[in-house]
């Protein structure tokens, strides 16, 4: 298409300046976990005096990162793979089926989404402690109830988002398959499912992301012992020092792989937006 | 909720509907979404409902132990939250006028950054793809490594940004405080932005791929310069996607506990007390939780409806145009 000398440059001067606004932040997170405690205790610097790796091997030391790294792997996973597959399920009704309250289903559902998190967190809470009092299950401090209250969260979302990944798939795949004598279960698995994987793909990491992230709950729902990351990234400020470099470089490890993983699946996003939530 | 009712295993066959090409099978459907109701209600509706009879009872450390033995008490902890003249009210008047305007700024921000973002990669161009991937980055970065970040950036003392206003440009002579005092209103703004405006970007930018390139060929022949066809094709083509995107991004914001608290701890600075932190710490720092749950039912009141009227409006707006 056809642009002027003056729109030109204003589309590079806006996103030479969004890409400031972007990147700064990111480099200084890189540079900060490269450089040694002494560099960043003072004052700040754009470049590492010296370049040193202390800081990616004393993380492990100065708190358990290790252990919450193990609990926010168990408790994401966890809530993202059996919140995707109830996903997959209410999707695959709601796409197929016109049934009564399917459209009240759709909404309520999105409007759990709209719930402030404080206003369940703490009937949640007492409610976790009372059913563990009455039935030994532990769900209070316990990583299952982490799961079950993470899996709660992107499930809305997800269900929004594979209903119109299961919308776009031809009808016409379903009734060949049943006309070959598969069964409503067994065209879930042998045609929708495959259809989707990449849908699918970017919802489950979609709904890692948001467990992997979440503050308010585990700060409440956690122990010493099912601490996760998003809450003992804490203990690097101590009341005498701030270990900065580890700090970032702790970040550094937790963040590379979500990131990654949405970053490849991002155009698998744009297609689930374009077909299902924005439509 | 209806869809709860499950039908039995067997189904029956439909007596009253003629059979239609359509497949039948009424009761799979709901046993399929008995899982999603279940969990949705167990984690949201009952607590939900919890919250709102907790909201009646005197719940303060003396009854927390057992608490459902706590005394009812009507409606006096909403009494108390919304007399505007006790110090509880005003507290919680004020935190929810800082809430208002830091959505405000944060949507209209995040939206008009998402916006231009996706409007200026439109057109093909070298290095389009790693822009792209780059302005997403910040979404995708987990919420409490995204302020961490930011907090360091704020630093006083060993912080990029005073060292930029101070040390290299000498803008200001005395290091200012970002993360108490006026100045953590602002900071708490910008780092939301910088959060939220790359999904903004991403839902624009799902929109704009369902735009027709033809139209905007056809605005040019027309005459029409870039803000003319920003008006007349980009935004009416993006209605649908500004009409959720505008309401999720206003949800989020509003509701938003993980930034201010990762930003500031667990009580903020008076200038920058979002109401979902002010709550928190009504809660569960003075241990009064009917109060607290009080505050929360108000606030989910508040969000109901401005929800719902945005969407009848927004519904009333598609209807009519």
């Amino acid at each position: 298409m056809h642009e002027t000398a003056a729109e030109r440059w204003s589309r590079r001067i806006v996103l030479t300046l969004l890409t400031l606004f972007v990147v700064i932040p990111l480099y200084v997170m890189l540079s900060t976990a490269i450089k040694p405690l002494s560099n960043v205790r003072d004052s700040f610097t754009w470049l590492p005096q010296k370049v040193s790796f202390e800081a990616f091997v004393d993380m492990w030391d100065t708190v358990p990162l290790g252990q919450y790294l193990v609990n926010s792997l168990i408790v994401s996973t966890s809530a993202a793979v059996l919140s995707v597959a109830i996903a997959i399920l209410a999707a695959y009704a709601t796409s197929r089926w016109r049934f009564r309250g399917r459209g009240l289903f759709l909404a309520s559902a999105l409007s759990t989404q709209m719930f402030p998190g404080i206003l369940f967190l703490l009937p949640l809470f007492l409610i976790y402690v009372n059913v563990g009092r009455a039935t030994g299950i532990e769900l209070y401090a316990s990583r299952t109830g982490l799961i079950i209250t993470y899996l709660t969260f992107s499930l809305p979302f997800s269900i929004w988002m594979l209903v119109g990944y299961f919308d776009s798939i031809p009808r016409e795949l379903d009734e060949a398959a049943a006309v070959d004598g598969a069964g409503p279960m067994r065209i879930l698995f042998r045609v929708l499912i495959p259809t989707a994987v990449p849908g699918i793909l970017a919802v489950t990491v979609y709904a890692f992301m948001t467990a992997w992230g979440e503050v308010l709950f585990a700060s409440v729902m956690t122990d010493e012992t099912t601490r996760t990351v998003a809450v003992g990234l804490a203990g690097y400020s101590t009341q005498y020092d701030v270990y900065w470099n580890q700090i970032m470089a702790a970040s550094l490890v937790v963040s590379v792989p979500v990131v990654a993983a949405f970053l490849f699946l991002q155009k698998y996003f744009v297609a689930g937006l374009t077909a299902g939530a924005v439509k | 909720m209806t869809t709860t009712l499950s039908a039995p295993d067997e189904a029956p066959p439909e007596p009253t509907r003629k059979p239609r090409k359509r497949r039948r099978t009424p009761a799979l459907p709901y046993l399929l979404l008995i899982p999603a109701i279940v969990l949705e209600l167990a984690v949201h509706v009952i607590p939900m409902l919890t919250g709102i009879w907790m909201s009646l009872r005197e719940l303060t450390q003396f009854h927390i132990r057992d608490w459902s033995g706590a005394p009812f008490i009507g409606l006096d902890n909403y009494k108390v939250s919304l007399d505007v003249d006790s110090a509880t009210g005003k507290e919680l008047l004020h935190s929810f006028w800082v809430t208002i305007a830091c959505t405000i700024l944060v949507v209209g921000l995040s939206y008009g950054l998402g916006l231009a973002a996706a409007v200026l990669l439109q057109r093909p161009f070298r290095g389009r793809a790693l822009l792209r991937t780059l302005f997403l980055t910040p979404y995708a970065l987990p919420v409490y490594a995204a302020v961490i970040i930011w907090s360091f950036l704020l630093q006083r003392d060993t912080g990029a940004l005073n060292h930029v206003l101070v040390d290299q440009l000498h803008l200001v002579d005395d290091r200012p405080f970002w993360l108490i005092g006026g100045n953590s209103f602002w900071s708490l703004v910008i780092v939301m932005v910088w959060k939220h405006w790359p999904f903004a970007f991403l839902c624009l930018m799902a929109g704009l791929q369902g735009v027709p390139q033809d139209l905007y060929e056809a605005a040019y022949m027309d005459g029409a310069g870039f803000w003319r066809r920003l008006r007349a094709v980009t935004l009416p083509m993006l209605r649908p996607v500004n009409q959720v995107l505008l309401l999720v991004l206003f949800l989020w914001t509003f509701n938003d506990f993980n930034t201010p608290y990762v930003l500031f701890g667990k009580s903020a600075p008076d200038q920058a007390d979002l109401i979902s932190i002010h709550i928190y710490e009504s809660s569960f720092v003075t241990w009064n939780f009917g109060l607290g749950s009080a505050m929360s039912v108000c606030l989910l009141l508040f969000l109901s409806i401005v929800s719902g009227l945005y969407l009848f409006f927004t519904r009333k707006a598609r209807a009519d145009a």
